[in-house]
């Protein structure tokens, strides 16, 4: 493994459908508890990329690193075992489990927190430990984004603000280096915004983790983002400080035409 | 008195049935397929207690416990070499291929065991519990303590342990589960083995009251258990339950009826029907909200 001074490199990544080149050399390099912004516009490719980074499709054309260490690949699983968790544009909660669970579904993986299933199938004392310490870890991390007391809760009971937390949450839960975020403050007033970008700030610092994120709010990502690259008919049109990229000509041209 | 002692006989039925729809209603819900062969697991392990029979003597719990490990194994091994190569497949190619193995074990069988029926008489525990008036067959109240134990261990699992969550999680979504670092093939393979384990102790019971072993001994039980299912609705491990159970007294009270006695099956069926008619998604399945 070598050591990398970037958490997420990607090298020319790129994939095609059929003839329809979706994605094409993105080449990111995003450093240690960065928050790292993808824009663009409708059908730029955002999504596809995180699709790429977390496995669910497999690059066609280059490859990405995660701390010096090559991912493509690799499967669903096996990449968020390695450090990559993510949230979805459209939610993807566990409905009709309670708010708790779905974060202890999270922390299934953690080592923390092993238990055979012998030991839970004869419920030995060490099954109930586990347990309880899942538990407590599941309600700390709740407590940070305030769903503590909707944790007894049916995930689909939640308003979306909070179903969107809880995909944070539940993410985490997962102990990710890196946390891709897909559009977490779309649908949101503008309360919940600021509310979400200081969660955000907070997780950065609490966890020491890197985020990469997927945003149409432009002022929420010049805020929040480090560095941004903006996508375009799936290639890098900008790259670089916010506010920089964001007054580029051509994106500029790429989100409001000539 | 007569009446508790036909619903005693058709909860001890039903619990039967339950633990066979049981496995249907799990694999439904966590692999999303409907697997046909589960019916012909019960033969299996039938036919492997006999063998244990035939070997050990008379050591009953020995050759139960054999039938119930070997069909856990079966179960895996089926899921491994005829399942899993089509996850993704259409589910039509997936449930013609289980029609495909459900058929497999029953020539298997045939050639193996010959056409006439065993007899498998050891499993039998005969007299009565007497209580003034009342009268329950001891392999009724075996039947029902075993199912019950059996039922409330299985809810246990699910709500409680780590392995069962994940279970959840993947029957609620199982790409999400994937991302969260969830080994889905691993989920389902421990849901083939426990709704195996589940169908080789029903068939126990299943001979206990009735010890005639053939080659289609798992096909009608395995039918029933899967209207079962779908009558609790299919995907809910509660719903099999609740299904099993009412099918198994509907049939103890329809058998005791003269008049309708010939006509239990197409009774049975025809609430499978009917339910469906009214509630389609069956009585404890939930309904599947499309966001738009």
């Amino acid at each position: 493994m070598t050591v990398s001074e970037f958490v997420l490199e990607t090298k020319e990544l790129g994939i095609s459908f059929g003839g329809l080149k979706a994605v094409s050399d993105v080449n990111l390099k995003i450093k240690q508890g960065e928050i790292y912004g993808l824009v663009g516009p409708n059908g730029a490719g955002k999504t596809t990329v995180f699709n790429l980074l977390t496995g669910v499709y497999q690059p066609t054309t280059g490859t990405f690193f995660l701390n010096g260490k090559e991912l493509k690949g690799f499967g669903q699983e096996r990449i968020n075992h390695e450090g990559i968790a993510r949230t979805f544009q459209n939610i993807r909660l566990f409905n009709n489990m309670t708010v708790v669970n779905n974060v202890m579904v999270g922390l299934h993986n953690n080592p923390e927190f092993k238990c055979n299933m012998l030991e839970s199938i004869f419920r030995l004392p060490k099954h109930f430990k586990v347990e309880k310490a899942m538990r407590e870890r599941a309600k700390e991390l709740l407590t940070i984004f305030g769903l503590l007391d909707e944790r007894n809760n049916l995930a689909c009971n939640l308003p979306y603000g909070k179903q969107r937390k809880l995909e944070i949450a539940r993410a985490l839960a997962t102990n990710p280096t890196l946390l891709l975020l897909d559009e977490p403050a779309a649908g949101m007033n503008p309360n919940e915004t600021e509310d979400l970008r200081k969660t955000i700030e907070i997780i950065r610092k609490q966890f020491g983790i890197t985020i990469l994120l997927i945003e149409h709010d432009l002022k929420f990502v010049s805020e929040i983002c480090d560095e941004i690259t903006v996508l375009n008919f799936g290639t890098a049109l900008a790259q670089g400080k916010a506010k920089d990229a964001l007054n580029d000509p051509e994106v500029i041209k790429a989100y409001i035409g000539k | 008195m007569e009446f508790i002692s036909t619903l005693l006989n058709g909860l001890s039925s039903g619990g039967t049935y339950a633990m066979i729809a049981l496995g249907y209603t799990m694999v439904y819900g966590i692999a999303k397929m409907l697997n046909f062969a589960h019916g012909d697991v019960i033969m299996v392990g039938g036919y492997i207690m006999y063998v244990m029979m035939l070997l050990l003597s008379q050591n009953v719990f020995l050759g139960i416990a054999v039938a119930v490990v070997f069909c856990v194994l079966l179960g895996i091994l089926v899921e491994r070499l005829a399942y899993r190569p089509l996850r993704g497949a259409s589910p039509l190619a997936v449930l013609i291929t289980a029609i495909g193995v459900s058929y497999l074990f029953q020539s298997l069988a045939l050639i193996v065991f010959k056409s006439s029926p065993k007899m498998l008489s050891v499993l039998q525990i005969s007299g009565a519990l007497k209580l003034g008036k009342l009268s329950v067959d001891y392999s009724t109240i075996v039947t029902l303590a075993v199912a019950a134990a059996v039922m409330t261990a299985l809810t246990l699992f699910v709500k409680k342990t780590k392995t069962g969550r994940a279970m959840v999680a993947v029957s609620e979504d199982r790409d999400a589960a994937k991302l969260m670092g969830i080994n889905v093939n691993f989920i389902i393979m421990i849901t083939f083995a426990i709704g195996s384990g589940l169908a080789a102790l029903a068939g126990v019971f299943m001979l206990m009251k009735a010890p005639s072993l053939s080659n289609t001994f798992g096909a009608m039980p395995g039918i029933k258990a899967f209207t079962a299912a779908v009558i609790g609705g299919i995907g809910s491990i509660p719903g099999a339950m609740v299904g099993g159970i009412l099918l198994g007294v509907i049939e103890a009270i329809s058998f005791k009826i003269p008049l309708i006695a010939p006509y239990t099956d197409a009774i049975e069926f025809s609430i499978l029907i009917i339910i469906l008619l009214v509630k389609p998604t069956g009585l404890l399945g939930k309904r599947r909200r499309e966001k738009v």
